[in-house]
Parts: C-alpha cells; structure tokens; sequence
C-alpha cells in the first residue's frame, strides 16, 4: 500500500468554542494545510465518548485528533480535563494491548485565536500519520 | 478500631453461629448469603434469608462456600438502587463483591446504609461449571486442606489464583480463613468498624490475638502475584491477537452482563445505535470486501475496557460465564491494571475516593495532550 498519493483520512473532534473556530479562522486567512482531517464540531472536548474515537478507528479512519481549550479555558470550566483524563485511560489500552491506534491518536490544546498553530498541529499529525501509513484495521474482515 | 474476637468453633460453624445469633435478637432482618436450592442441594444460589433455621449445620444456607454463582456487588446494587432496607441487613460477600459494591456505590448505584458486610480472606472459588457437574461437593474437603496451609487448590479459577487482593476492604467484620491452621476448631473475627463491633457485643469470645496480614496471608500473596505475572505474559496482544482471542466470541454480551461494573440498564451496544443500517453493510462490504457477522466483536471488548477497566475488581465472572471459553478477565485485568496504575487507583479501596474519570486535577498528564 505504499503508494505515493497516501492521503491519511483523520477524523477530528473540534470543540465548537475553540478549535473550531480556529479551523474556520484558518480557512478564512487561506492558510496552506494538508486536506487530511473530517471536522467533526462537538461541543466540547470533554463531550468526545471513547466510543466516538473508536468508532472512527473501526469505521476507517488512519488518525483520530481530538482538540479543544487549554486548560483554564474550557467554557464549560472543566470538560477538557476530563477529555484529558478519557483521553489518558485510552491511551494506556492501546499501549498494553499493543494496538497501532496508539500512534495515530492524538489530543491538542488550540484556542480559538490559534489559527496557526491548528495549521501546525494538523501538518505534525498528518506527518505523523503518513508515517504510520494506512491503517491496517481498515482492512480487517474480522472486528 | 480493629478489634478481633476468637470463637472456639471452627469457622464454618462460628460464621453460622453468628449469623443465626444476628438473625435471632432481630439485630439484622435478614442474611444474603449463598445457599443450597433444590431438594439435592445441587443448586447453590444467593438468597436472602430471614429464617435462623437456614444457619443451623443442616440449613440450606452455606455462607462460606467457595463458589460465586453472581457478583454479590451488582446483587446488592440491585436491592438497595431505589433506597437502603429500613432495617440492618448482613451479606456474606468475597472481597471482590465488597469492591465491586464499593465501585457502584460511587457510581451512585447502591447504598451501603443499613447493610453489615462481612468478609473473609479469600482462597479463591470454583469455576460455575463446578456447580453443576458435582465437582464443587468433590473438591471441598481438598479445598479447605489448603485454604489452612494458606494455599490455594489448583482447581480454583485461574483468575482467583492470579487475584492479590484477596484481603478484603471495607469490611465490617472479616472472617479469617487463609493460613489459619486450626480453621476446624478455632475461628477469628476481626471487627474492623464501630457498625461491625455494635453487632458482635454479645458474641461469646475471647480477646484479640494475631494480625490478618499474617505470615501465611504474605506469602499467598507472593505466590498469587507470580502466577498473575506468568498470566499476563500469555496474554495475545496487538489487533491479530485480539482477533484470535476474540474469534469465538458468539457476541452473546454475558460478560457484560454477570460485570457488576457494567451497570448501565441499556448498554451501548445494545441499543438502537448497534443496529446498522443497510448502508453500513454496504458500504463495509465496498471497503473490505467481506464482513464477519455479527460485527462489532473487537470494537464490543474495546469500549467496554473504555468504559469500565478503570473500575474493574477482577472478579472472574466474565470468563466464567463465557460460552466460548474466552479468558477475559485475563485480558481485562491486564488492561485494568496499567489504567488503574496510571491513576493510582485501586477500585474498592476507599469509598471517599472519586473514580478518576469523575474527577481531574489542573495539573497533570501534561504529557498526554501535545
């Protein structure tokens, strides 16, 4: 599969008061970015289920980002630190099961004057997930 | 306030005795302790029992009996959800239950108010296969031969035999049982709380003698954390391992539902939103070009270790009822333990201790968000 149009397919949960706006920001000054991550606009980062990022892994995704508010931030006051926290715990299965997701999922703080920087943070990561290649659970019969 | 309390009965005969004393003077309204059913005894259940004739030697009640038929826990949970029992209620719990109980508690699903636990230190129970092929009535007097010499019978489930919490928490009143060579003759309570020693006031007994973290309860627990070393090591990592494991799994869901964690009364994955539409088959079949049905075996396991790993007590239940012999309570306590280290948490420890997933700190986990 190591042909040279590998575009990874992200999927990104974007909290509504930062994140996203940073995107739209982002897009509106014409930033040059990698038309790599599928906006997914939640209310928060601390709204994203563990289930949401694996049903994006199962369902074909080679990278999942979640991204909202630095901490202190949160215009719910808290919900990023819990995002941080779930975000922790599924971590820590994917290293002691061994599964690639650990490498192709990722949590970024973007305020939503940060335009250049969610430029910054979705280049890095889809480097990082180029890197990795496609994902092989995409191609799995058995899940 | 520990306090102990030496009864010169075996301990069989002294957890009886107590029980039937309990239920005599009216202190409790009733025992959920496991029992015999049926005209055999063949059956062994849970029960509530308001009758003292059950703890008589000859009773259908048999409360230390190294067998879990359910996760006392979730029981508990689900006669105390919608309020506590008016009156004192004793339940005869391993210590795993009384973690399991101590995790629903604080997910709100259960109340600890009028209910006296009483616990022991386990030597591990029998798989449920072994109440019902006869193998459970076999292995009993092996059983307790070990249970003095501090060991555990090799028939026990592999999951007891890997189990290092086997000192039970939270305890109003705990049964020694492990390691204490005079187990027929002589009986140890130790009274951990002021609830538990308002109930043991009138019990005939001598002073205080010995720690429950005695010589042979350590060295148990160096044997029992070698061979959870030895079952974690066999356990098959990365997705091709997980599909191996998983391969059999008939996606009946009885693993989350015997889970005393797992509480939630419709499961994700039971719900309308496991239901696919055409489209989903559809377009799964263009992308891979095949689909094991029914779908959502691996993803099924992966968010419920999402979802309760944090919390799990590693009680056994799920392999145990598993129809296709998947060892997953190997596979979720190696999980669990990595989760729970990262918190530094220990499910059942402390009642006043949030689940890390309810609660957060300003500053940690740096690392995590980049």
């Amino acid at each position: 599969m190591e042909n040279q149009a590998f575009t990874p397919r992200i999927v990104g949960f974007l909290c509504n008061w930062c994140t996203y706006a940073a995107a739209d920001s982002a897009g509106v000054s014409r930033f040059k970015m990698p038309p790599s991550v599928m906006v997914v606009r939640v209310m928060c980062s601390g709204r994203v289920d563990p289930l949401f990022v694996l049903t994006a892994f199962f369902s074909g995704a080679d990278g999942v980002l979640i991204s909202g508010c630095w901490p202190g931030q949160c215009h719910y006051q808290k919900g990023n630190l819990h995002a941080r926290r779930r975000t922790a715990l599924l971590k820590s299965i994917f290293d002691t099961l061994d599964l690639e997701m650990a490498d192709r999922f990722r949590l970024s703080w973007v305020s939503a004057s940060e335009a250049p920087r969610f430029v910054q943070v979705v280049k890095e990561f889809t480097d990082q997930v180029e890197q990795a290649g496609p994902s092989s659970i995409c191609d799995e019969l058995f899940l | 306030m520990p306090d102990a309390r030496v009864i010169n009965k075996g301990a069989e005969e002294a957890t009886r005795e107590l029980l039937r004393s309990l239920l005599e003077s009216g202190q409790v309204s009733a025992v959920l302790a496991l029992g015999r059913t049926g005209s055999g005894g063949e059956g062994v259940a849970y029960f509530l029992f308001t009758d003292p004739a059950a703890f008589e030697a000859d009773g259908a009640a048999c409360p230390l009996l190294p067998f879990m038929p359910a996760n006392a826990g979730g029981l508990l949970s689900r006669l105390t959800l919608q309020g506590p029992p008016s009156e004192p209620v004793a339940a005869v719990v391993k210590p795993c239950e009384l973690r399991a109980l101590i995790e629903l508690v604080k997910l709100n699903q259960c109340s600890l108010d009028n209910i006296l636990l009483i616990s022991s230190t386990c030597s591990g129970v029998y798989p449920l296969d072994a109440g019902v092929d006869g193998a459970l009535g076999k292995n009993l007097p092996g059983y307790w031969e070990a249970v003095k010499r501090g060991e555990l019978d090799e028939d026990v489930r592999p999951t007891c035999r890997a189990c290092v919490n086997f000192v039970p928490e939270n305890a109003d009143i705990t049964i020694a049982l492990l390691g204490e060579a005079d187990l027929d003759t002589r009986c140890t309570l130790h009274v951990n709380t002021e609830k538990g020693a308002a109930f043991v006031e009138d019990l005939e007994g001598t002073a205080p003698s010995g720690e429950l973290e005695s010589e042979p309860v350590q060295r148990a627990l160096g044997q029992r954390e070698a061979f959870r070393e030895e079952l974690f090591a066999g356990v098959e990592v990365g997705m091709q391992g997980l599909i191996r494991t998983f391969g059999r799994c008939i996606g009946c869901h009885a693993c989350k539902t015997v889970c005393p964690i797992c509480y939630c009364r419709l499961c994700h994955f039971d719900s309308q939103d496991s239901e696919h539409p055409p489209e989903f088959y559809e377009g799964e079949l263009d992308r891979k070009g095949g689909l094991r049905v029914p779908p959502d075996t691996v993803f099924f396991q992966l968010g419920r270790m999402a979802h309760m790993s944090i919390s799990c007590v590693g009680c056994g239940m799920c392999t145990d009822v598993c129809p296709a012999d998947i060892p997953l309570s190997t596979l979720f306590a190696k999980v669990a333990a990595s989760a729970q280290a990262l918190f530094e948490y220990r499910p059942g420890r402390d009642v006043a201790e949030e689940i890390p997933l309810r609660t957060f700190e300003e500053e940690e986990l740096a690392q995590v968000a980049t």
